[in-house]
């Protein structure tokens, strides 16, 4: 077990450009579920495949342990890591993708078999293991390829998207399956991924990163309810969080579509009024979205489904959105200018 | 308002069964000229192979005779010309000849052809590429041109009139060729499982070994008999580089034997070509679908 560091890493590919990833610091703490998030293009997986060490950085350091790795070879770092492919030998049967690292650290067979055998329990494939990759679906390489990450019970898992290629049914399941895996094994994991439901579901805490930068690290809550800037802001939640313009103090004012209410339903005098001009409902069976417009900005706003709303489509009425759950962000460089609460 | 009632005309039977008819007429065409093109071509290509299995055991009188069909034995098949090919030419030396040859030139192909398609293909870069393509031009110089000064360095090496000549010269061909053959096959592999190999516990030629290696088996053996047949068929530097008949291989050793003047040993000559033949056709059969795989793999990405 082991925390993992990063300090200052920057990369630059040849070929001109900017750095894809530009001076990060990261840290995990020991046995955490860290998550990377980000969308595609912003460095994240760069960043993970240099702490895995197949990528060499530019420039800084990563630590894992608190010891410096960054001019060791992946083999000597002692970590497993998961591939969004899975890459699983395809000459070889599962037991032997699995025995890989064991044979790799040239561990007597004995000690080999026993430990493919909890490895392959843990993860409920031990039936499986005279077959091919070929042979396999998409759910059961998946396991295979944590059974290999798990077997040489490494200081640190490193899995890069490693749910993208289930389709969606089975990924729902796959991700309550995951994070209770990492709780029981109790290894620290950095995880890379596009999806904010991943990302909001299985993260101890979260990284959010944009052009090789990290934007905010904190935990689910606090990403959701204090995003650091205008980024985050609209990164997460889906719809994303409104934006609009202050004209008074030029500020842009930030709040989620599930706070922005009829003025009658909101309460006392610390809510802040809108007229919101609806153009559309949309109705998604759980919830009902209204799309509008505050002066020129679109807008949306969420309800439950069954919330009783006296909303004409066409119509202009007031709304309004509690003071604290309205944020503030500045107009040029979209960073908070009110205080956040509990940052990481 | 009512709401509207599609309703499909209904065919009836007389109508559906002409239409199967016409469809099985349109299938039964489309088949007899797929059948008829590959009969062609099936002939094209065997008739040659034939006719020389054919005049291997014809006699003298038979072949010569215009009024004779060429494709049966007017008088009874003779081994008479495979004797002479035995005992009358050195053609078992040519044999072992060849064998050796070809047995370093593969060897020392695959030897440089394997880390020279895997760094450019994944270390060179955007290079690799365009390095890959420049290599693989090399092969297309022609021997023609390129016997003379490859005669200076079969001078210095002092391999003049032996065949050590053709293993220190066959190389310059079949490694371009397999080069590019070879980068073809190290494309389709997925970077994934030599980098998952380098994180399991491997450096990276221990990954290539154990990973790239095995699954690119297929484009080693097309390697090997790309630069086996490559081998057996070269005939200018053969021909330029040896003179005594104890060191030819098959290609020259049985043309330069066998020719004599404007006399040609027709029958033995073809017993000479269809007893190297077969054993490659054979080869070439048994890996058939593996070629063609390796044919593909380069150019469409899995």
């Amino acid at each position: 077990m082991a925390a993992i560091e990063a300090r200052g890493i920057t990369k630059r590919f040849d070929g001109g450009g900017g750095a894809a990833v530009d001076g990060i610091d990261l840290a995990s703490t020991d046995g955490e579920f860290l998550v990377l998030l980000g969308p595609s293009g912003c460095g994240k997986t760069t960043l993970l495949r240099m702490i895995g060490g197949l990528e060499p950085p530019t420039a800084g350091d990563i630590l894992i342990g608190g010891r410096v790795v960054t001019d060791l070879p992946p083999r000597a770092r002692h970590i497993a890591m998961v591939f969004q492919s899975y890459a699983l030998y395809p000459h070889m049967t599962v037991f032997n993708n699995i025995a890989f690292p064991l044979q790799a650290a040239k561990l007597p067979k004995e000690t080999q078999k026993q430990k493919v055998g909890w490895a392959s329990g843990i993860l409920g494939i031990d039936h499986l293991l005279d077959r091919k990759p070929r042979q396999l679906s998409g759910g059961q390489r998946q396991r295979v390829a944590l059974a290999r990450a798990l077997v040489r019970e490494p200081n640190v898992f490193l899995l890069d998207e490693p749910l993208s290629n289930l389709d969606a049914q089975r990924r729902a399941s796959a991700r309550d399956e995951l994070q209770q895996f990492q709780r029981r094994v109790g290894t620290t994991t950095l995880y890379v991924t596009h999806d904010q439901v991943e990302a909001m579901g299985m993260g101890d805490r979260i990284a959010v990163m944009d052009q090789g930068r990290i934007r905010q690290v904190g935990t689910p809550l606090e990403i959701y309810d204090d995003p650091a800037d205008t980024f985050v802001a609209t990164f997460l939640g889906s719809p994303p969080m409104n934006l609009i313009p202050d004209g008074a103090s030029g500020l842009l004012f930030g709040f989620r579509p599930e706070h922005f209410v009829p003025a009658s339903d909101a309460t006392g005098d610390d809510a802040v009024r809108f007229p919101f001009h609806v153009h559309r409902t949309e109705y998604l069976g759980a919830e009902r979205l209204l799309y509008g417009a505050v002066g020129e900005t679109r807008t949306i706003a969420r309800f439950p489904a069954n919330a009783d709303l006296p909303i004409h489509v066409g119509a202009t009425s007031e709304f309004a959105v509690r003071r604290r759950d309205l944020k503030r962000f500045d107009r040029e460089t979209g960073l908070r200018r009110d205080q956040i609460r509990g940052i990481g | 308002m009512a709401a509207p009632v599609y309703r499909a005309s209904l065919p009836d039977a007389n109508e559906l069964a002409r239409e199967r008819r016409r469809a099985r007429l349109r299938r039964f065409g489309g088949r007899s000229v797929l059948y008829s093109a590959a009969s062609f071509f099936t002939l094209f290509a065997a008739l040659p192979f034939a006719w020389m299995l054919l005049t291997v055991f014809k006699q003298n009188a038979d072949l010569y005779d215009p009024n004779h069909n060429p494709f049966l034995y007017n008088s009874p098949p003779t081994l008479d010309n495979v004797r002479l090919l035995f005992e009358q030419t050195q053609y078992a030396t040519f044999i072992r000849n060849t064998v050796f040859v070809s047995v370093f030139v593969v060897v020392i192909t695959l030897v440089a052809t394997v880390p020279a398609a895997y760094s450019l293909t994944r270390l060179a870069g955007r290079w690799g590429e365009s390095l890959g393509i420049a290599i693989f031009l090399v092969y297309l110089i022609p021997p023609t041109l390129l016997f003379i000064p490859l005669s200076r360095v079969v001078a210095e090496l002092g391999v003049r009139n032996s065949w050590w000549a053709m293993v220190v010269v066959y190389p310059s061909f079949t490694i371009p060729f397999c080069t590019w053959l070879l980068m073809g096959f190290f494309k389709s592999i997925p970077w994934d499982i030599e980098e998952q190999a380098m994180i399991d516990g491997y450096s990276r030629l221990g990954a290539i070994w154990r990973t790239v290696l095995p699954v690119s088996i297929p484009g080693l053996l097309t390697v090997v008999v790309f630069s086996l047949a490559l081998t057996l068929h070269e005939f200018v530097y053969a021909l330029a580089f040896v003179t005594s008949s104890a060191e030819k291989t098959i290609s020259i050793g049985v043309t330069t034997e066998l020719i004599r003047g404007d006399v040609y040993f027709w029958q033995s000559l073809m017993a000479a070509a269809a007893i190297v033949a077969i054993p490659v056709a054979i080869l070439y059969n048994l890996f058939l679908d593996r070629f063609i795989a390796g044919f593909t793999l380069g150019a469409v990405k899995g």
